[in-house]
């Protein structure tokens, strides 16, 4: 009786401890986002930097939104966003699905080197030749348009394979070899049987090749010079650090801008988290 | 290939200078036609264009001729010549030289497969029509389609540059050498050499490189780890049995992922600045991410801290899935053996995640050594230390190899030789690590243990 009392009297202690270590690394992990969602809405002081996290002169409102879409050209870029997001989306996904179907449902000479190579390839830090990349558009005249941010982003997609290809050998082989003897062809068995068994991957796909585009300001800042065809990355980067006092004019409106950004990304997690912690586990528990 | 010409039908010996005859004499017009148009293109490609970048390439130099202006006697004017650039002599003798090698491959095809035609008319048999052939690329040769596609693209956008950037490491290219105003051309192993050899010092790039490389080591060995540590924690803690409001700790931290890497990078940049808001609020004056003092320890610091709040919501979510994986059965044994939730930790939770995610952690290790974008923005590799890294070298204090490239590429005295080289020793480094554990897992071993 003793015994039981004190032992729930320490899993008590331990509970407690627990919630005090999860609390404090909570407040931890959201004090970033809450001064950024803080700052987007934070009409005046206007300056990037302030002295107390409540200034007496504290004005909240949407007037960073208004100079948002009103002086830059974020809707624009949103926009160009949203189209090179969907466009590589969908090629990237239809690559890696073909490469990673090709290289564990099927069995042909060459695949183990060709899955060696592709891993070898993957490995050359891809902006050290983004100065050739530039030419080969150049030379193709395709620069500055956003056909060419789609080919850059889908065309190394085949290298990622990995974790995609992990998950195809799970699929047991017993129903397509079912469908097999009944004659389907191997386009009928990868549209038919394989895709819909694949859904939870294809999403975690999908959702990772979609937001890519929306991160990247490397490549873009390579490939386009023209502002009317930037992407939200590279816009809010060139906001706050082309010119030398642009971070104090435009800290607040580059809050402003990553909040929309942000929003788009978590409204397309919370409705895909499910997927998406499935498709990381499956990538993982490969080992 | 020999015991072809040998041995092959007279078809099949001039199929190996007309492509497609071999398939035309033996009535498979389709495919015969459509290697033939192949070898006039290639023929065509090659006396326009890309024959004379080949021809450039073998004679040993990348353009001779400077552009400038010339006076020109009878117009008494000053004419614009049109010198070499050596750039795109390199660029598009790689093209070609891709070119080539997969012209030589489909030629290869053309001539194996009039071979065969050979054979089995010898045997009697009857030849694969065009349906025929088709039908095999939707069932025995279904790889072709679903792998050509994909490969163009990797070809075209990854392989022709790789070989390019690997070529400009042997040559002379940097800011005194850059087209069109300047040629630059084969140097051999000097750009190793320089990398390589003392004689620059202690600040000399030999040294240098060393201080970049072991800094690169060290920070991607803490930054695989605190992650994955604190990620697999923090996974226990919320999986507590008793814990309550799981999904609202979870979502605590995963709302991390939901904003862009470069602008969590950005902000935490401009909350660390000196003139930033967490020296405000302490009323301090640190240089969070400029100190220089103890090979610059503090920005050190900052940027493992700041990448374990990027990257533990990752580690968190997959060790939580994996954590409900782990058979409840271990733990039952374990607790009827009395053991104590230490004891459980390193004996059963421990192991089990760590044999599951091994590959995941070499995966993760790599990817910090080539990890550009959090070095990048927070500290843009600095500070400057002029003291330990030679101003020539022009690497920082905490730069990795990645960002040292990176500058040596763009910076306003750009040593594109030299990034090369870098980029090689890192391809070199991380390939290796990858292809000894990738081919070591047992996700390798056993493929088809799941199916």
């Amino acid at each position: 009786m003793m015994q039981k009392s004190m032992a729930k009297i320490g899993g008590r202690i331990s509970d407690a401890v627990t919630y005090a270590v999860l609390g404090v690394l909570g407040t931890l992990w959201v004090l970033p986002i809450f001064y950024l969602v803080y700052t987007a809405f934070r009409v005046t002081p206007s300056t990037g930097i302030i002295n107390t996290l409540f200034p007496s002169d504290l004005r909240l409102g949407i007037g960073n939104f208004v100079r948002l879409f009103r002086d830059t050209l974020f809707a624009k870029w949103l926009l160009n966003t949203m189209i090179v997001a969907v466009f590589s989306c969908a090629l990237t996904t239809l690559f890696i699905l073909m490469v990673s179907y090709a290289l564990s449902r099927l069995r042909f000479r060459l695949r183990k080197p060709i899955m060696n190579v592709l891993l070898v390839l993957g490995m050359f830090p891809g902006f050290m030749s983004m100065i050739a990349v530039y030419f080969i558009l150049k030379a193709m005249g395709l620069t500055n348009s956003l056909v060419a941010l789609v080919m850059v982003y889908s065309g190394s997609a085949a290298l990622s394979y990995y974790i995609c290809k992990g998950f195809f050998d799970t699929v047991p082989r017993a129903m397509e070899e079912a469908a097999i003897l009944d004659g389907a062809s191997q386009p009928v068995v990868f549209w038919k049987i394989i895709m819909p068994m694949a859904k939870p991957i294809i999403v975690y796909t999908v959702l990772t090749s979609f937001i890519s585009p929306w991160c990247d300001f490397i490549f873009v800042n390579t490939i386009i010079s023209d502002r009317e065809k930037y992407t939200v990355a590279l816009g809010l980067f060139k906001m706050i650090n082309a010119e030398k006092n642009s971070f104090n004019d435009n800290f607040t409106v580059f809050c402003a801008g990553a909040f929309v950004v942000g929003s788009i990304i978590v409204t397309l997690f919370m409705s895909m988290q499910k997927y998406y912690v499935e498709g990381v586990t499956a990538g993982a528990v490969k080992g | 290939m020999i015991s072809a010409f040998k041995n092959g039908s007279y078809a099949t010996r001039l199929s190996f200078f007309v492509m497609g005859f071999g398939q035309i004499a033996r009535g498979q017009i389709a495919k015969g036609l459509f290697y033939l148009l192949l070898q006039t293109g290639f023929a065509l490609y090659m006396i326009f264009f890309g024959g004379r970048y080949i021809a450039h390439l073998f004679s040993g130099d990348l353009g001779r001729k400077l552009s400038g202006e010339q006076w020109n006697e009878t117009l008494q004017i000053f004419e614009k010549i049109k010198g070499d650039n050596s750039f795109l002599i390199l660029l598009y003798g790689v093209v070609t030289l891709v070119l080539v090698a997969l012209y030589v491959v489909v030629w290869a095809m053309n001539v194996k497969g009039s071979f065969e035609n050979d054979r089995r008319l010898k045997q009697g048999g009857i030849l694969p029509t065009f349906r025929d052939d088709v039908r095999a690329l939707l069932n025995e040769r279904f790889y072709l389609p679903l792998l050509i596609p994909p490969f163009i693209g990797l070809l075209v956008f990854t392989v022709m540059p790789l070989i390019f950037m690997v070529l400009i490491a042997f040559t002379n290219y940097d800011y005194a050498h850059t087209p069109p105003g300047k040629l630059f051309d084969w140097v051999g192993f000097a750009n190793f050499k320089t990398m390589f050899s003392l004689s620059g010092g202690t600040s000399g790039f030999a040294i240098v490189f060393l201080r970049v490389l072991l800094w690169t080591f060290v920070w991607a060995f803490f930054a695989t780890f605190t992650n994955y540590f604190l990620g697999l924690i923090i996974a226990m803690l919320i999986h507590k049995k008793g814990i309550k409001l799981k999904v609202l700790w979870r979502t605590l931290f995963v709302v991390a992922i939901a904003v862009p890497q470069f602008v969590t990078l950005l902000l935490m940049q401009k909350i660390l600045d000196s003139d930033g808001i967490l020296n405000k609020l302490l009323g301090t004056n640190i240089l969070w991410l400029t100190d220089q003092r103890y090979f610059s320890l503090l920005p050190r610091l900052m940027i493992i801290l700041v990448n374990i709040w990027i990257g533990v919501p990752y580690t968190l979510l997959m060790c939580s899935g994996i954590l409900l994986n782990v058979p409840e059965s271990y733990y039952e044994a374990a607790r009827m053996d009395g053991a104590s939730p230490p004891s459980i930790f390193f004996h059963i939770t421990l192991p089990y995640m760590l044999h599951i995610t091994t590959p995941y952690l070499i995966t993760q290790f790599v990817g910090n050594i080539n990890n550009f974008n959090v070095i990048w923005l927070l500290t843009g590799g600095g500070p400057v230390d002029n003291v330990y890294y030679g101003g020539g070298t022009q690497a920082q204090s905490t730069d990795l190899l990645v960002t040292w490239l990176y500058r040596l590429t763009t910076d306003q005295n750009p040593k594109y030789n030299v990034a090369s080289v870098i980029g090689i020793v890192i391809f070199v480094i991380s390939a290796v690590l990858s292809l000894i554990t990738y081919n070591r897992s047992s996700a390798v071993k056993s493929e088809e243990a799941f199916q």
